[in-house]
């Protein structure tokens, strides 16, 4: 077996309101934070002979509208 | 006509959807389940509105992965009419039966009103009762209503009169105040808001019978 990480964050371009809201938030704190976005992990179990790639693009992400990175860790 | 109201876990519309057929139109009408793989001898199949698989992952997600929603991709690729209403939308970009894709609400509200939207194109399945610009008032129910395209699909979306419905007073964000699409052949619709829910005068407005009453004309 071999453990999986996916990270998720929102097309670049993308309008990212919860990432806006955050960024507000930091702001009104008086923090210069900019370009907040908020994303998703998604952490999993699976064969080692699988291929990785194609079961995120297949069934985790939405290319459309998501950017991924993909972790492998052994 | 035999129409189809799909279930997944955390459907919500589904008996509303199911009402309306069967004691407002009269037509026949059965309930499928999300493990179902079956979907012949129908002719109208609908993906109804709610929080199925509670939008884990993202709305529509996870039942896009169902055995249901592959049949329904058969029966969509084989020429038979498919209407997603909200949750029911979001199903059907996931499974890549229509173009674009369902984001947040740009103000990250849950938005739940009464909308205004306007006939863009009258020569569809379920607009042919209609005029083009003809004003009808239906509620929207969403979180995650802001559809999106590239701009490049966007137009050729309008090119090929695949915009059905847009918004007079956008209530999320939706590029070019798009409110319901259908695909290229003209068999599957998309439409964020709730027709199930304004066709019958009791619930204030009765403009969504004219989408039911084009689905079963001939």
């Amino acid at each position: 077996m071999k453990k999986v990480r996916v990270l998720i964050r929102p097309k670049k371009g993308l309008l990212d309101p919860q990432g806006r809201a955050v960024q507000e938030m930091l702001r009104e704190r008086g923090l210069k934070a900019k370009n907040v976005t908020v994303g998703k992990l998604v952490e999993f179990e699976i064969e080692e002979e699988q291929d990785v790639k194609s079961l995120v693009e297949r069934y985790i992400v939405n290319p459309l509208i998501e950017e991924y990175e993909i972790e492998e860790i052994l | 006509m035999k129409f189809a109201v799909c279930v997944f876990p955390g459907s919500n519309c589904d008996y509303d959807t199911y009402y309306v057929i069967r004691d407002v139109l009269e037509q026949e009408v059965s309930f499928v389940h999300h493990e179902e793989k079956d979907l012949s001898g129908f002719d109208v199949v609908i993906l109804p509105g709610g929080f199925s698989y509670g939008d884990y992952l993202r709305p529509g997600a996870l039942a896009s992965k169902t055995p249901l929603a592959e049949a329904v991709y058969d029966f969509a690729q084989k020429g038979g009419i498919v209407l997603g209403i909200c949750n029911g939308f979001q199903i059907l970009t996931e499974l890549g039966l229509l173009p674009g894709a369902l984001l947040p609400n740009e103000n990250m509200r849950f938005v739940c009103k009464e909308v205004r939207l306007k006939v863009e194109n009258p020569n569809t399945r379920i607009t042919k009762k209609l005029e083009k610009g003809e004003v009808l008032r239906i509620p929207v129910a969403h979180h995650g209503g802001r559809y999106y395209v590239p701009e490049g699909e966007l137009k050729k979306l309008e090119e090929n009169g695949q915009i059905v419905f847009r918004y007079i007073d956008n209530p999320n964000g939706s590029v070019s105040d798009i409110a319901g699409v259908m695909n290229k052949e003209g068999n599957v619709f998309g439409m964020m808001p709730h027709p199930e829910r304004a066709s019958e005068d009791i619930m204030g407005s009765h403009d969504g019978l004219m989408l039911w009453y084009s689905l079963i004309s001939d």
